[in-house]
């Protein structure tokens, strides 16, 4: 149908700025372009349908919180939450992202050109054929897929302004009981959180990582195959119950 | 069966014998060290006699068709709060024996316990809790004296410690074992503790009755007792552990000294301690050259001459109406580290008088004497452990709220390889093979099933300390330590709270 | 010092909010709009009841003296306290502190500002040096003089704060007519004690101010070690540890900025036990000395003095923070947003890392 709606973000609280984004798409647009955003909330929250969100500026807390099925790009850096509890749809952003990006994730695809930040990917989840995937470009903080039980995060450690740091942190994957983490290069052991081991990738497992890796330089004008000549780190917990014996009963 | 005096018939146990389920297999008969159970051959079955029974429960436990329970006597005093069985019991055996009142186990008398009015805090909101598990959880303790001020040097991206830092003892939890002589438990308890203690990475106490040679190999782990007696106390001895500890006093029995009787000094205790067989070991009351506190700074520094200064020399005392100004004192003495032991401490033998009227709780003993030492601006010269009496992981975690750096575990490591608290231990025959040096029962405890159930109490304690730590927001235990603010009182009065430096809750 | 006999009888508030700050290397001056609109972008982050900012250059005619910012709850209160200022310094200036009246702030304490200098004879603390005769005067204040309070004691600088939204704070304050090459902003979100002008944020102890955003929970052991080395906590407000802490161990026990961020967010163990000896030793020792002092709990905080200004997260970084740079002026802040808005085109944006600090200093 193609009808594009712009709105101009200036000065505009993020009450209004939501209401003005709700008001575009019931009265049918598919596009919605925003520009001047300076820190606005909850862009995008709980929207659901075949709707493509352009941002640009800086987006604030929680973007595409809930989101169930559009496709945002966001060209510049993102705050914290970012795709906090998201159904399904996409989050691209041109730049970094911040803390607890992908929390409780359920579905859809966020993808990160460069940084993320602490805990991300927290307590993802997945069911049949609902999973969710991150792919981030750059490096990540401690925690990265703590809690996780499904879906899978793919992390490049390329795209940095951090260039001395290690890819990622402690505590990598702590608390993991489904899903898996894909890291292109190596971490030592003892970034590993408890119940984890690194395994070798299966032909599925390249893939996956073929395909999301090849969206993701789409995206952002890379390429793929230099991106893929080199070798990734796949870490999966050794059990489903890893604290199956930590109890014991009283009664 | 004959007439017994009125003291013996008054027993505080009976034991029932399900005659249905019984098949004479006699396991009863051999367990039970007080003869409580015996064959009788004219009925050709087993039989028993309720009077030497202690309630111990190691009968029942042993009976392979679990034929037995063990009650308390029905036969019961007219009610009365005031004359309780306990004291009439008490009168009849003095008045048969002229003997002074002895006990084995810490006080069980109804006094208050503060652990159980002081409740912990959580995080809600304002802070995140913190999941053990998952995130990181630091319970690393040292123990020993340190500086209040500490400079470093800088140099192109790094950075060094100007100085040394005085001696040390690093533990991975904040819990070590308690000092229980060899002599009132046996070699394969050491050897248990000692075994645990070093896959744990924490320490365990010798107690009075010396170093068995044996158990050197374990000194990294092992802080070494010197106390009124100087039981096995050489240069070596000294040299063996990772700190030596002067014992001034014990909770259970302050201000008196020690007695372990001949029936429980055997072969290895009698060399260990260099006292003569089968007779008694005597600890005198007071240190007889420390009659005043000067005397203990030369004692103290006598010890740290004698190991070249390399490990921290702790004192311990009982916790007294004074003990405030006494750990001061201690402290300014020379002390790396100051151990208080409260009222509930257990003992092998105690004269029950002393064990249940004298000392105050360690709750209100360690409150002041942080609230003391940090008055008067030495609290960072020594570390504060105290024991007596702590029963769960949570009167741990209540202890370093209130200003502890680490406790000891007795009578917890104990009931951990199977102590019913039966309180006969002076008796020599435990039929547990706890408090006893007789062959035929020491064997019944194996030193390495014995270490695998103290490591697994610590480690649980370890995860329940570190579940409460991260409910509390906190990471680290340095950050709980003195943290008074996390604790609120409940039934408690203004006194003790003002005591205790600790709010009501609700505010 | 000797705890007061009530010294758990306390209640505090925490510190949940915003943070903003910006430095100029070469101390050009940056006029007061700049972090009021950084502020006003962040102002979901606070609930309107505290809002304050720091600044430094503000006053280039008393540059050598101390500029005392008073609140007082009434005229006799600021009397009493001037009165006591006399007996222990020279005044050079006594003045209000312009204020713009505005319907969003209410009640508003006396607003105060003295210039001063340490009396040749004291009449008190002769033995201590001058800096510890300023913390002494001031404590004392804070303490005895009931209704006033010496918000801010520090040279050529000043804190502005209350009860408000940051913005409205900044209108009260008149805050666009100043001019300096350091500042920091604060949006507020107590839930503890509510009302009290003297719990916002920054606070400060001479030249040191902090910005806080998250909650200390090992506040009730760090109050405890900072009485024992004669600091005493009556602000009500976790923050408050924050400075004190700074300024004994780096000007009385003489550790580095570095090494004071290490003593708040230490390396973990195993860390430590992964280091080259040297540093193990050292953290250890770090550890072992000062774990009193160990700031636990969520925080992001900016700590500035006339000289620098420096950011720290806590060590498993639970509250934002970006750092960002263009030409001289370099920027901390927990929104990204917030900085765009005053400065759109950046040389350079990133995240720090947990518990490593961002340390920036003008050039000499």
């Amino acid at each position: 149908m193609g009808k594009k709606v712009e709105i101009d973000a200036a000065g505009v609280y993020y009450r209004q700025l939501n209401e003005q984004i709700h008001t575009a798409l019931e009265n049918g647009a598919d596009t919605v372009e925003i520009f001047n955003i300076r820190g606005q909330r909850y862009i995008g929250n709980a929207v659901e349908g075949d709707v493509r969100f352009i941002l640009h500026g800086v987006p604030g807390q929680d973007l595409g919180a809930f989101m169930r099925g559009p496709a945002i790009r966001v060209e510049g850096n993102a705050q914290d939450g970012v795709g906090n509890t998201m159904d399904d749809g996409t989050i691209v952003i041109n730049g970094m992202a911040g803390d607890v990006l992908g929390y409780a994730m359920r579905g859809g695809r966020i993808l990160v050109r460069s940084d993320v930040g602490y805990r991300v990917g927290i307590h993802m989840k997945a069911y049949m054929d609902k999973s969710p995937v991150i792919v981030a470009g750059g490096k990540a903080g401690d925690f990265l897929g703590e809690y996780m039980a499904g879906g899978a995060i793919i992390l490049l450690g390329m795209d940095t302004s951090k260039p001395e740091a290690p890819i990622t942190g402690r505590s990598l994957g702590t608390g993991m009981h489904g899903g898996v983490i894909y890291i292109r290069g190596t971490v030592p052991r003892y970034q590993l959180g408890p119940g984890l081991h690194f395994e070798p990738l299966t032909p599925e497992d390249t893939a996956f990582i073929t395909k999301h890796v090849r969206d993701f330089c789409t995206e952002f004008g890379m390429d793929a195959a230099m991106v893929l000549d080199a070798d990734f780190a796949k870490v999966k917990p050794f059990s489903h119950r890893p604290y199956g014996n930590m109890y014991v009963g009283t009664n | 069966m004959p007439f017994k005096p009125i003291s013996q018939k008054f027993t505080d146990f009976v034991i029932f014998r399900d005659d249905s389920r019984c098949i004479n297999c006699e396991v009863c008969v051999r367990q039970c060290s007080y003869e409580a159970h015996y064959w009788d051959d004219t009925r050709q079955r087993v039989s028993f006699d309720s009077s030497k029974c202690t309630g111990c429960h190691r009968c029942a436990a042993q009976c392979p068709t679990s034929c037995l329970t063990i009650r308390r006597n029905p036969s019961e005093f007219r009610e009365n709060a005031f004359w309780t069985p306990a004291f009439i019991k008490h009168i009849y055996k003095q008045s048969d024996t002229g003997g002074i009142l002895l006990s084995g186990s810490g006080s069980p008398a109804e006094k208050p316990v503060y652990w159980d009015n002081l409740q912990l805090d959580a995080s809600q909101v304002t802070n995140p809790s913190i999941d053990p598990l998952r995130e990181p959880m630091e319970l690393r303790t040292y123990l020993g004296a340190k500086p209040d001020i500490a400079a470093f040097e800088e140099t192109a991206g790094t950075f060094r410690l100007k100085g040394e830092m005085p001696p040390q003892i690093r533990l991975e939890y904040p819990l070590m074992f308690a000092a229980m002589s060899f002599g009132s438990i046996n070699f394969n308890l050491h050897k248990a503790m000692a075994q645990a203690a070093t896959e744990l990475g924490i320490v365990y106490n010798t107690g009075e009755g010396g170093l068995h040679p044996s158990l050197y190999g374990y000194g990294a782990n092992t802080i070494v007792q010197v106390a009124s007696g100087r039981f096995g106390v050489h240069k070596d001895y000294l040299n063996a552990g990772a700190a030596v500890e002067i014992k001034v006093g014990q909770g259970a029995k302050p201000g008196i000294g020690g007695h372990l009787p001949g029936e429980k000094i055997d072969e290895e205790v009698s060399r260990t301690r260099m006292v003569p067989l089968g007779s008694d070991a005597i600890s005198p009351a007071p240190h007889h050259d420390i009659y005043s506190i000067e005397d203990l700074l030369q004692l103290i520094y006598a010890i740290k001459e004698a190991t070249r200064y390399r490990v921290p020399v702790s004192v311990k005392i009982a916790a007294v109406h004074n003990a405030p100004a006494i750990a001061s004192g201690i402290v300014r003495a020379g002390a790396d580290i100051v151990v208080i032991d409260g009222f509930r401490g257990g003992t092998g033998a105690a004269p029950t008088m002393i064990r249940d009227n004298v000392g105050i709780p360690i709750e209100l003993a360690l409150a002041a004497v942080d609230n003391r030492l940090r008055d008067e601006g030495i609290r960072n010269h020594a570390s504060l452990v105290v024991s007596g009496g702590m029963r769960c992981s949570a009167d741990v975690v209540k202890a370093i709220a209130l200003g502890a750096d680490a406790v000891y575990i007795g009578t917890a490591a104990l009931v951990a390889v199977g102590c019913t608290l039966c309180g006969r231990c002076y008796t020599g025959k435990c039929p547990w093979g706890i408090a006893t040096n007789e062959a035929r029962l020491k064997k019944r405890q194996n030193p390495d099933v014995a270490a695998r159930r103290l490591a697994n109490l610590i480690r649980a304690w370890g995860h329940e300390i570190q579940e409460m730590l991260g409910g509390m927001g906190l990471n680290s235990i340095e950050s709980l330590r003195g943290n008074r603010d996390k604790l609120r009182g409940i039934g408690l009065n203004q006194v003790e709270l003002d005591i205790l430096g600790v709010k009501h809750a609700g505010r | 010092m000797k705890a007061p006999d009530t010294f758990w009888q306390f209640d505090k508030d925490i510190s949940g909010c915003g943070v903003f700050g910006v430095i100029d290397r070469k101390k050009n001056l940056i006029s007061g709009s700049m972090p009021i609109s950084a502020m006003c972008t962040m102002h979901d982050r606070g609930n309107g009841l505290g809002g304050g900012f720091a600044a430094y250059g503000i006053y280039p005619h008393h540059a050598d003296k101390y500029a005392f910012h008073l609140m007082c709850d009434d005229q006799t209160s600021l009397d009493k306290a001037e009165k006591v200022i006399k007996e222990f310094f020279d005044i050079a200036e006594s003045q209000p502190i312009p204020t713009r009246k505005t319907p969003a702030i209410k009640n508003p304490p006396i607003v105060w500002r003295f210039f001063v200098t340490p009396r040749q004879v004291r009449p008190r603390w002769e033995h201590l040096d001058e800096a510890d005769y300023v913390v002494s005067v001031v404590m004392h204040i804070n303490k005895t003089v009931a209704g006033a309070f010496v918000f801010s004691s520090g040279k050529n600088m000043g804190a502005f704060k209350g009860v408000g939204f940051p913005e409205d704070i900044a209108d009260f304050f008149r805050l666009d007519e100043y001019n300096a090459y350091i500042w920091t902003g604060h949006n507020r979100f107590p839930t503890n004690t509510p009302g009290w002008w003297g719990g916002a944020h920054p606070f400060t102890i001479l030249d040191w101010a902090i910005v806080h955003n998250g909650e200390i929970s090992s506040y009730g052991i760090n109050k405890r070690y900072l009485c024992q080395h004669d600091y005493e906590c009556t602000l009500m407000t976790d923050t408050e540890v924050v400075a004190y802490l700074l300024d004994l161990l780096i000007r009385k026990h003489g550790l580095s900025k570095r090494m004071a961020s290490r003593v708040f967010a230490p390396p973990f163990w195993d860390e430590i036990d992964r280091m080259p000896e040297d540093e193990r030793r050292a953290c250890e020792a770090l550890r072992m000395v000062y774990g009193s002092a160990m700031l636990n709990g969520p925080f992001a905080i900016l700590v500035t003095d006339g000289k620098s200004m420096m950011g720290l997260n806590d060590r498993v970084k639970l509250r934002p923070l970006i750092v960002a740079e263009k030409d001289d002026m370099v920027f901390m802040s927990s929104e990204e947003s917030s900085i765009r808005e005053v400065c759109p085109e950046l040389d350079r944006v990133w995240a720090p890392k947990a518990g490593e600090p961002v340390i920036v200093e003008v050039e000499a």
